[in-house]
């Protein structure tokens, strides 16, 4: 069974970094021919997908809420937008050197912070470290002092409402409210080609299999059972002699950096990163994406954030106004209905019809069996929260 | 009821004899005057109009303002007769324009034969035209007026204005009238506003001795209003040396005087941003104490309330418009309750299946508060609802020069001090709280010793639904009522529960007037972006020293 599974996953990693492009590539006319916007769609998911198997690492697994993971996936999108105004250069509309928007906020040199971003390997290596680096400062601050829980969840949300209130303000020179857009190429290549964004796309399809391959490793490392170990009792861990804080500050930094690696990737595809991407909003529909798909598992964060997604833009366009009241209706009848997600209540049917075949899922964890404590287990479980 | 008047008018456009019953009419020659006042020669309406202002009638007041708005007409009368009326706003009716007549003495609603007030068809009367010449020399006679009648004003606070108004644009004339107001003023600070009138006349008009006197007087009465033209003095090369050292020391006093009221001011408004978080703050900590959920839909509860006092507004409006500037006090229990009511079904009909999940309670509420704000913005609109304030909380005290609290964020502090006060007392002092706190220190002890947990839940999850509620029929006075109302102020209200502890009305308290404090002193200096972001540090930082907030639980029910 765990063999038939590695296939599976096997064709499908062939069919989105192979089969996709190569339908795109067709000549127009043909009855197979993918469109180059589905292409860019599907691409744009794919970006998502990498961010939320780096918050299914930290919430599935670790059983920490993040709900400012769209901070991560901005510094990331920020530095690649930057980079990317950059390489403009004079073929702005007001032809000068610097990018429009300082233009226009009569910003007469280049700010010292932006200067670096004119080299590529800087700008690959930024669109990483950066979140990487923030998420190691701000995660080393609440881990160490056990911050947890209910508690960690809203600091998080605080910090993507300032991070959002920031980048919204003209001074920083991020471009304020209507943030970097307006890129012409990426690293030499023409972003208006369809042969360019075909490579963006097989890029991120690559490097969400490279992505889907690390959090598979880690998961099945020892480190990653000590990661469930706390998701499902984080005392017994610390008792056990493990330093739980280490531990999620890794986990922490790990998937902010592929928060970021998303973020560089969406930009150059999308070609506009405003500050409404990384507030609170967004933050938190990122964790509906993992939710849908099933925590717990590798294949649900990639399967919620392009189910989602794709449901998003088919309702945005369609009846605008009823997305919200339908992501509402998302997160009640997820959290109520089916807390496994698809993918999770899907392997539960499975190994249900065949005894035996579960052997491999149980592996990955099981969501859930830490997060529904018995009416015993939740005695011990509550003074913490009272604090009373 | 419009809808006929606004028929009959139309049946009967100017045809209505004038069935106007005044008990005191204007004399012969004021009568004259008002007939000429509508003349085409302009220089017989300059004179009629000025000759009106010399007699100091006050019931002619509305007439030359009237006159200088140009809603003077003139209309015909059966028997070839013409009467000079001012009109009142336009109504649109089809094609037609229609206005209200009033009196040109005394401006009193003429009506019609049905005892209704009369509206008449626009284009049949005939407007009278002010020239420039005429507005410029009715200007003072009007201003005169205005103040001498304000000036005997029965409302301290008219008086006040009227003063005030006075000292700018006042010549040797008006001076006489303050300071002929003054010894019988009784009114503190009517009387201060009239000291600083007249120091401001003479500072402006009197002879180089008076001046200095007056920019001292102005100094010692640390007069905001004469800032400006004292600066000027002070700055100018020309005005006379002991002169321009007496406004440069007056300047300094004021401006010192200036930035201590300034500090004043922040503290108060810094006050009532903390009572309404405390509010929010208070409801939250209550519940997340006793059941460990997190509710994100706290923020559109308080939205709730915002619009429940905006329907009892409109309800008002349409039925009780006599009593209107009561809907405030009915709009406070009815947001409670719809506010309440809500979060009692969001209690039963959800949260319930979730407790000791608080990860999960929180998206689950989140995904609720999603939907409660698109049905608002879907029922309401996306912009802002108007919710106008009550009479009665509009103005304020003044309690220091320079220095006025206004009634309705008074009114908020009160709110919220009787809020807690009632909390305190439903938790310390009678049966419910002993089972709410019960419940929150062991919740199968509890359970065990025949107290119904489920339903002190259910019930605390209401209240603190309601405290929201009541929290956003307050902000409505303060704020924008919005869709986007909750979100605005839940991260802030999720603050103060960190910082002060859960379950812990002291933490809570002290939380909110540090960071509702902390909002204002820091807005001014560094803008609202930079406060939001350096009070999120400093709550990092604090929450390092003391992790479950100012005061920790120590002992057994301690965390770990």
């Amino acid at each position: 069974m765990p063999s038939l599974e590695r296939w599976g996953l096997v064709a499908g990693a062939i069919a989105v970094v192979v089969v996709l492009p190569a339908l795109n590539a067709l000549p127009p006319g043909s009855s197979l021919r993918v469109s180059d916007f589905t292409l860019n769609l599907f691409g744009k998911f794919l970006a998502y997908a990498i961010l939320a198997l780096g918050i299914d690492l930290i919430w599935g697994y670790t059983g920490v809420l993040s709900l400012g993971h769209g901070v991560f996936f901005g510094l990331g999108a920020y530095a690649m937008g930057m980079h990317l105004m950059l390489e403009i250069g004079t073929q702005s509309v007001y032809g000068n050197v610097l990018p429009d928007f300082m233009v226009w906020n009569q910003v007469k040199d280049l700010p010292l912070f932006w200067q670096p971003f004119y080299s590529v390997p800087f700008t690959l290596v930024a669109v990483l470290v950066v979140p990487a680096l923030f998420a190691y400062v701000f995660g080393f601050l609440t881990f160490r002092s056990r911050i947890r829980g209910v508690y960690f969840s809203i600091i998080t949300q605080a910090l993507a409402l300032s991070t959002w209130l920031l980048f919204n303000r003209n001074a920083m020179n991020l471009g304020g409210t209507n943030g970097l857009s307006g890129f012409k190429s990426v690293f030499g290549f023409t972003l208006n080609s369809a042969t360019t964004q075909r490579g963006l796309y097989v890029s991120t399809a690559i490097c969400l299999c490279g992505a889907f391959l690390l959090c598979r490793w880690i998961t099945r490392s020892p480190a990653g059972r000590v990661l469930i170990a706390i998701r499902d009792s984080e005392n017994r861990v610390l008792f056990s002699g493990y330093s739980p804080a280490a531990f999620k500050v890794f986990v922490f930094v790990v998937s902010a950096v592929l928060a970021g690696l998303a973020g560089a990737l969406y930009v150059p595809q999308v070609g506009i990163i405003t500050p409404a991407k990384i507030g609170v909003l967004p933050s938190i529909e990122m964790i509906i994406w993992v939710a849908v798909g099933g925590r717990g598992t590798l294949l649900g964060p990639v399967v919620g954030a392009l189910g989602v997604n794709w449901l998003q833009s088919l309702l945005t366009t369609h009846y605008p106004d009823l997305w919200l009241l339908v992501l509402g209706g998302l997160f009640v009848a997820v959290v109520l209905f089916f807390p496994d997600g698809v993918v999770g209540t899907a392997q539960k049917l499975i190994a249900r019809i065949r005894p035996g075949a579960g052997a491999g899922v149980r592996q990955n964890g099981r969501p859930g069996e830490g997060h529904r404590p018995g009416e015993a287990e939740r005695q011990t479980e509550v003074p913490h929260i009272q604090a009373r | 009821m419009w809808r006929s008047l606004l028929l009959a008018a139309a049946l009967l456009p100017g045809l209505a004899a004038p069935a106007v019953a005044q008990s005191a009419g204007p004399s012969p020659e004021i009568t004259q005057h008002i007939a000429d006042v509508a003349s085409a020669d302009s220089a017989v309406q300059e004179a009629a109009a000025v000759a009106l202002g010399k007699t100091g009638d006050r019931k002619l007041l509305p007439l030359l303002e009237a006159l200088r708005e140009g809603s003077v007409y003139v209309r015909s009368l059966p028997g070839g007769k013409k009467e000079t009326v001012i009109v009142g706003d336009k109504v649109s009716e089809g094609d037609k324009t229609l206005v209200p007549l009033f009196t040109a003495y005394a401006r009193e609603p003429i009506t019609g034969p049905d005892g209704k007030p009369l509206l008449a068809d626009l284009s049949t009367l005939g407007e009278v035209s002010t020239g420039r010449s005429l507005r410029i020399a009715m200007r003072p006679l009007i201003d005169a007026f205005s103040g001498q009648n304000d000036l005997t004003n029965p409302d301290p606070a008219a008086r006040r204005a009227a003063a005030t108004k006075m000292a700018f644009t006042g010549d040797t004339a008006t001076l006489k009238l303050l300071q002929d107001a003054l010894p019988k003023e009784t009114d503190r600070w009517a009387r201060f506003a009239l000291e600083e009138g007249a120091a401001m006349i003479r500072l402006r008009v009197g002879d180089p001795a008076e001046r200095v006197l007056a920019a001292e007087t102005l100094g010692r009465l640390r007069s905001a209003n004469a800032s400006e033209p004292l600066y000027q003095i002070a700055g100018d090369p020309q005005a006379p040396a002991p002169l321009a050292a007496a406004a440069q020391v007056a300047v300094k006093r004021i401006e010192r005087w200036g930035l201590f009221t300034q500090a004043i001011e922040i503290a108060f408004q810094g006050l009532s941003l903390s009572s309404i978080l405390l509010l929010m703050a208070l409801g939250l900590a209550i519940v997340f104490g006793l059941m460990g959920v997190i509710n994100m839909a706290h923020g559109e509860l308080m939205a709730l309330g915002a619009y429940s006092t905006f329907l009892m507004q409109g309800w008002f409006a349409t039925y009780f418009p006599g009593s209107f500037d009561y809907y405030f006090l009915v709009a406070l229990p009815f947001s409670f309750l719809v506010s309440a009511s809500a979060g009692f079904l969001l209690e039963r009909g959800v949260i319930r299946f979730l407790y000791g999940r608080p990860l999960e309670t929180l998206l689950l509420t989140w995904g609720v508060s999603l939907m409660i704000q698109q049905g608002l913005r879907l029922w309401f609109g996306a912009a802002n609802v108007d919710v106008s304030s009550p009479r009665w909380l509009s103005g304020g005290i003044p309690v220091m020069i320079g220095v006025q609290l206004p009634y309705n964020r008074l009114f908020i502090i009160a709110l919220a001090t009787i809020c807690v006060g009632a909390m305190y007392l439903l938790l310390f002092r009678t049966d419910a709280g002993l089972r709410i706190r019960a419940v929150t220190q062991n919740r199968g002890m509890a359970a065990c010793l025949g107290v119904r947990a489920r339903w002190v839940d259910a019930g605390t999850f209401a209240l603190g639904a309601g405290l929201a509620g009541l929290a956003g029929c307050a902000i409505t006075q303060i704020g924008n009522v919005g869709p986007e109302l909750g979100q605005n102020y839940i991260v802030d209200s999720f603050m103060v529960v960190v910082t002060g502890g859960v379950g812990k009305l002291a933490g809570s308290i002290l939380a909110a007037i540090g960071i509702g404090g902390l909002n204002k002193i820091i807005e001014p200096g560094m803008g609202a972006v930079f406060g939001k972001v350096l009070i999120l540090v400093l709550v990092i930082l604090f929450i390092q020293r003391r992790p479950s907030g100012l005061f920790a639980t120590k002992g057994r029910y301690a965390e770990s």
